[in-house]
């Protein structure tokens, strides 16, 4: 008794209009799936990736408290790397199959964590504009159709405030400091405001996967919506710091009620995605590195986890 | 790493609450997971119990089925208290 494929694809837009969540078991297209598997697992590897730019400093705060801090900061983007890699597996694909993906340069990540941490100003424009901008994004994704993915963004957003707030933290406090210290804050911003936007990814008319996305309440809102929040939210917080946004035609927009700004350059974001940006080979080859030498771990924890299964028959035997 | 079977993690909040289902995770045996499950659901203290069960020993019902599943109860208003009409001035009941 299966019905012809118009009639569920039908009804799961129906589903989906109506506002339900689309759950593991549940009849979904082939695309939905496919889509679903793409986009979480990228979630999952930026965040899994996204440990490593910061990773580089944990040794090196300029204090114990902010060691803590930017400890557990980085185990928080392990534990969400988990979540999402769970949320992708009820779509169907094994962990190994998303870890292969990624090694093999197969699946993307934020290309944003292809930039240097060249100073601990980066900690922190880290925290503030790129968790800033991701918590933009994830906001928006808490009401994504598909459950496992909506429940872990929920997850995800609770954790993610203190990480901002930590890094706007680091921004105040050497802003405060000595003139010194401000320039470092400033360098920073300058670095890495540009590819924060991209972060959002390319414009309405550029994005392919946008429109589809949208219908099926992957996205509820674009990538251009999306950046225009981050920028009118983000302004106001470099002003308050007293540092400059670097972007000549940044200006409040009074008409609008936004910040208009100016060009992004797209040919440096293409070149990153593609792999050519600062870092790309030296994340990959991290991440590798670290799965290959894991391996005996890996492999040890199971054999003693079959041995105890062993003991525990053998002694139920006698 | 897929030889780690696969975990469904449950949280009792505090004491009183039911345990939730929160997610799932990967380990060697039930030790592991029980400490990965700590790590990984109460970093910031979620949880004053946990539960790991083996996802492959959950039975789960067919959405498909849903229809025939929960048809019975769906013609039965009298398994609910409105069903039956008692006048307003009446309390307590």
């Amino acid at each position: 008794m299966s019905l012809p494929i118009e009639k569920l694809e039908e009804e799961f837009q129906a589903k989906i209009d109506a506002g339900h969540s689309i759950e593991p078991k549940d009849w979904m297209p082939e695309k939905y799936r496919k889509t679903h598997i793409r986009q979480i697992s990228q979630h999952a590897h930026s965040e899994i990736v996204g440990m490593l730019p910061e990773g580089n400093w944990i040794t090196r705060t300029p204090s114990l408290r902010r060691k803590v801090a930017l400890l557990a900061k980085v185990q928080d983007e392990a534990g969400h790397g988990l979540y999402l890699y769970s949320a992708a597996e009820t779509l169907g694909i094994s962990r190994d199959e998303l870890f292969e993906q990624l090694h093999s340069g197969k699946a993307k990540y934020s290309s944003i964590f292809n930039y240097p941490t060249l100073s601990w100003a980066d900690i922190g424009a880290i925290g503030w504009l790129v968790d800033g901008a991701a918590i933009i994004n994830q906001v928006m994704l808490t009401r994504t159709s598909y459950g496992p993915y909506a429940r872990a963004m929920v997850r995800i957003c609770k954790e993610e405030s203190f990480h901002q707030r930590q890094g706007y933290e680091i921004m105040l406090t050497l802003c405060r400091g000595t003139e010194v210290q401000k320039q470092m804050a400033q360098d920073s911003l300058n670095r890495w405001w540009w590819p924060s936007l991209m972060m959002f990814g390319p414009v309405d008319a550029e994005s392919t996967h946008t429109e589809q996305s949208m219908k099926w309440k992957i996205k509820r809102k674009t990538n251009d919506e999306l950046r225009q929040q981050f920028i009118d939210i983000t302004v106001p917080q470099a002003d308050f710091l007293g540092i400059t946004v670097p972007d000549p035609d940044l200006k409040w927009n009074e008409e609008k009620g936004q910040y208009d700004f100016g060009a992004i350059d797209w040919d440096e974001f293409w070149q990153v995605v593609k792999g050519n940006g600062p870092c790309n080979k030296e994340r990959l080859d991290t991440r590798r590195q670290a799965f290959e030498e894991g391996a005996w771990v890996r492999e040890a924890a199971l054999a003693y986890a079959e041995k105890k299964e062993k003991a525990k028959d053998l002694a139920k035997a006698v | 790493m897929n030889k780690w079977p696969l975990w469904e993690v449950f949280i009792r909040s505090k004491s009183g609450l039911e345990h939730r289902h929160v997610g799932s995770l990967h380990a060697a045996d039930a030790t592991m997971a029980m400490e990965n499950a700590r790590d990984v659901y109460t970093r910031r203290q979620e949880g004053v119990s946990i539960w790991v069960v083996p996802s492959k020993a959950i039975t789960a019902s067919n959405p498909e089925h849903s229809g025939e599943l929960f048809e019975p109860a769906q013609d039965k208003a009298y398994r609910h208290p409105t069903f039956y009409d008692l006048p307003n001035e009446l309390k307590h009941i």
